[in-house]
């Protein structure tokens, strides 16, 4: 569903992303590994169609066809969420409010009705309770003064809520305290099926217990330098990143 | 704009129906017009005439001619900032009826308007309304005046337009008009005390709770809007009253300049909330043409008494404007929201001023300018604790948001305190809409326009939630349309 063709990108003249290659089925997980600076947030930005890159060459496809010219709504709209490894913080807007613009700014594009108030906090309640979430975090101004842990929870809740195709989920890890990463990755495994597909983009093997990939991904110099099955990350978890780095002089 | 027809109110069942089937036709297109209308100018002779023809008693005249006498000796003010090429006072016709061009259908109606009016949602109807199409009132809105108008009766409020209340109430009226903005007050207060040809009047009766928001149900019936607007609102002890003027939808108007006047009297232990949409038009994406807006606007608190302002400002190529509280009483308190927002290649000067003379008296400045394309915004407040103001607190919190780097954003804060046990506290910030908020919210399905009336409208919260609640639903959309086209 997901194709990513020999893509290279670059900021400022700067090349970050130096030739992926990447083809994600329906029903799969991804886990995307590799040192800090080596391009994975770069990768989420440019598949979620951020501005500031330029891509150089190759392309990116959804379901067949090209989205390079899309917006990043439209991709949205497509069925792509990113769960950011830094949430922005929106002041005066409720939780609430930015996911109901949001699904039903959705819901619009694919020419459906919006969904009213009281089945919209029906489904939000639903959610929420998976994720174990308070109430009270609804009417809480966006990412405004969230610990870094409840902006992650924040950024689950909000995918369990729009329910994409393909999600990519960024460090969503990293913050988490040990019982919210065995939460949250009880919410994204119930959102698994064959009718949608994640990557996971994290440092720590631990997640991935979790979350069981059925492929490991090595990114280095903006480059998938290695790929295996969920044994792959066991083995960067025990030997780090040395060998590979070696392997690749 | 809402409510500038609410003439009809107070006066008899059979006129209300009258007044409110044949306002457009009344004040529209009829020949009568001419006869109507003074020449431009302005002199001694032209306020009598203007006197005359309203029909007012003799102390009201001599009362414009006063105002005259003060206006001719000041001088047009400069310190705001704003530039704009001045008026030519004698090139103004001070008395005429408004004229509104008739239309027979919605065809023919300035699209561009009318694309305006679907997006803030405004019913069909009303937009035949709005655009001066003819159409016959919906029986409804009548009812609805008649029962709005038994309910306020029952109460004793006085609700009716200021000619009325002139021949109606005239100890009233003379008792209370240019005692919170005397005529000598500024420029544009002497003009408007000498010139003004209507506005309304208001009054509460002692402890009585005005059971509704004034001028919603009006919004059906409103047709022509004044230049120099004269509004006089009075509390009397322990009553309660919120007020709405103005109108989101775009208002166009072949007058220039637009001075009013409003002022609110709130006696003991009495509440006054006024809120205000301001959408005059502000000129074209080229800065051609467009309202001038310099408003004098002015309470007073006596004991526990309190009064806010809330202003959503939009419209006007030049505004100049400051609702003021004097908190005269002990305990009493002012509160003043505002949202300004500026375009292409508007002038806002906008702010309050504070006066603290009573102990133990509280504000609050909540101030949110917003600036887009080549706009210039300014924050202006005066916050003045007296001698006497023992234990007065304020706080102000004025914030700025740029979009683009073409437009200014301003604050001037003034703060006098005279008394030591008197405390004021300011905060201000400037920021600009960060494009990573954007990229977030595109992410989520949001385009950049609905991304950006997102986040400003996240930004101006505190103010908007002081509105009446479907006042502030338009406001909001209000806000989105007037940043269209300012995002690259
Ligand atoms: N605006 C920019 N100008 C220059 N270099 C940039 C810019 N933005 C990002 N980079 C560089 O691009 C490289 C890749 O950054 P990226 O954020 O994609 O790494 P990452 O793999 O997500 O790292 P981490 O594991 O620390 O999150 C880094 O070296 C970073 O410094
Ligand atoms: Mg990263």
């Amino acid at each position: 569903m997901l194709e990513i063709v020999n893509l290279h990108a670059s900021i400022d003249n700067k090349v970050i992303l130096n030739g992926i290659n990447l083809k994600i089925n329906l029903g799969e997980v991804h886990a995307i590994m590799g040192p800090n600076g080596s391009g994975k947030s770069t990768l989420s930005n440019v598949i979620a169609g951020h501005d500031g890159y330029d891509i150089i060459s190759g392309d990116i496809l959804f379901d067949g066809d090209s989205v390079l010219d899309f917006p990043p709504e439209k991709r949205a709209h497509l069925g792509l969420f990113l769960s950011f490894q830094y949430p922005v913080e929106i002041p005066g807007i409720t939780v609430s409010n930015f996911i109901r613009t949001a699904l039903n700014e959705i819901r619009k594009a694919k020419g459906e009705e919006s969904l009213g108030a009281s089945p919209m906090l029906k489904l939000m309640r639903e959610k929420m309770k998976v994720l174990e979430m308070d109430k009270g975090f609804l009417s809480r101004s966006l990412n405004e003064g969230f610990s870094g842990g409840e902006k992650k929870r924040n950024e689950i809740f909000q995918m369990a809520m729009l329910e994409p195709k393909m999600a990519i989920l960024d460090e969503t890890d990293s913050g988490l305290d040990i019982d919210a990463l065995r939460v949250v990755a009880n919410g994204v495994n119930a959102l698994r099926s064959d009718r949608n597909a994640f990557i996971v983009i994290t440092h720590y093997q631990r997640l991935l217990d979790y979350i069981i990939p059925d492929f490991v991904h090595v990114l280095f110099n903006g480059k998938i330098v290695k790929s295996g099955g969920k044994e792959l990350a066991i083995e960067l978890e025990k030997r780090g990143y040395d060998w590979i780095k070696k392997e690749q002089k | 704009m809402w409510l500038r027809r609410k003439l009809f109110i107070v006066s008899d069942n059979d006129k209300i129906i009258d007044e409110v089937t044949s306002s457009d036709y009344k004040y529209g297109f009829s020949t009568e017009i001419d006869s109507d209308t003074i020449d431009p100018g302005l002199s001694e002779d032209v306020i009598r005439q203007i006197s005359l023809k309203k029909d007012e008693p003799q102390w009201m005249t001599d009362w414009r001619l006063d105002a005259y006498k003060v206006w001719k000796e000041m001088d047009e003010p400069d310190w705001a900032n704003v530039s704009y090429s001045k008026p030519d006072f004698q090139n103004i016709s001070y008395y005429s009826a408004v004229k509104k061009k008739q239309y027979d259908s919605l065809d023919e109606v300035d699209p561009e308007l009318l694309k305006t009016f679907e997006k803030l949602g405004i019913s069909l109807d009303e937009q035949k309304r709005l655009s001066g199409v003819a159409m016959d009132i919906v029986v409804d809105s009548v009812s609805v005046a008649t029962t709005f108008k038994k309910t306020l009766k029952e109460k004793g409020i006085i609700f009716c337009s200021m000619s009325e209340a002139i021949k109606e109430h005239p100890e009233l009226v003379k008792k209370h008009l240019g005692t919170v903005i005397p005529k000598s007050d500024n420029y544009y207060a002497a003009l408007n005390s000498a010139v003004f040809t209507d506005g309304s009047f208001c009054y509460i009766p002692n402890g009585v709770r005005c059971p509704m928001e004034l001028s919603t149900y009006f919004r059906i019936n409103e047709a022509g809007t004044g230049q120099f607007e004269r509004t006089l609102l009075i509390a009397d002890k322990g009553s309660y009253v919120s007020y709405l003027e103005g109108c989101t939808a775009p208002q166009r108007d072949e007058n220039q300049l637009h001075a009013a006047v409003v002022e609110l009297i709130a006696m003991d232990d009495s509440e006054i909330k006024y809120s205000t949409v301001q959408n005059w038009f502000p000129g074209d994406s080229n800065g051609k043409g467009g309202v001038f807006n310099f408003v004098t606007k002015r309470g007073i608190c006596e004991t526990q008494a309190k009064i806010s302002w809330t202003q959503v400002e939009t419209g006007s190529a030049v505004t100049w404007k400051y609702p003021s509280c004097i908190l005269k009483g002990d305990n009493s308190i002012g509160e003043f929201y505002s949202v300004a927002l500026t375009n292409n290649f508007q002038q806002a000067d906008t702010g309050t001023k504070m006066l603290h003379l009573g102990s133990n008296t509280k504000s609050t400045i909540i101030s949110k300018g917003i600036s887009a394309g080549r706009s210039h915004n300014s924050y202006r407040g005066l916050v003045r604790m007296g001698p006497r103001a023992k234990n007065a607190r304020n706080f102000s919190q004025c914030d700025s948001l740029l979009m683009g780097d073409k437009c200014g954003a301003h604050t001037f804060p003034y703060i006098e305190v005279k008394n030591s046990t008197a405390k004021t506290e300011h905060e201000a910030t400037t920021s600009k809409i960060g494009e990573d908020q954007i990229f977030y919210c595109q992410q989520r399905g949001l385009n950049p326009e609905a991304a950006i009336a997102l986040i400003v409208n996240g930004y101006c919260k505190d103010v908007l939630n002081q509105l009446p609640m479907e006042f502030a639903v338009e406001a909001q959309k209000l806000l989105a349309i007037s940043l269209e086209g300012s995002v690259g």
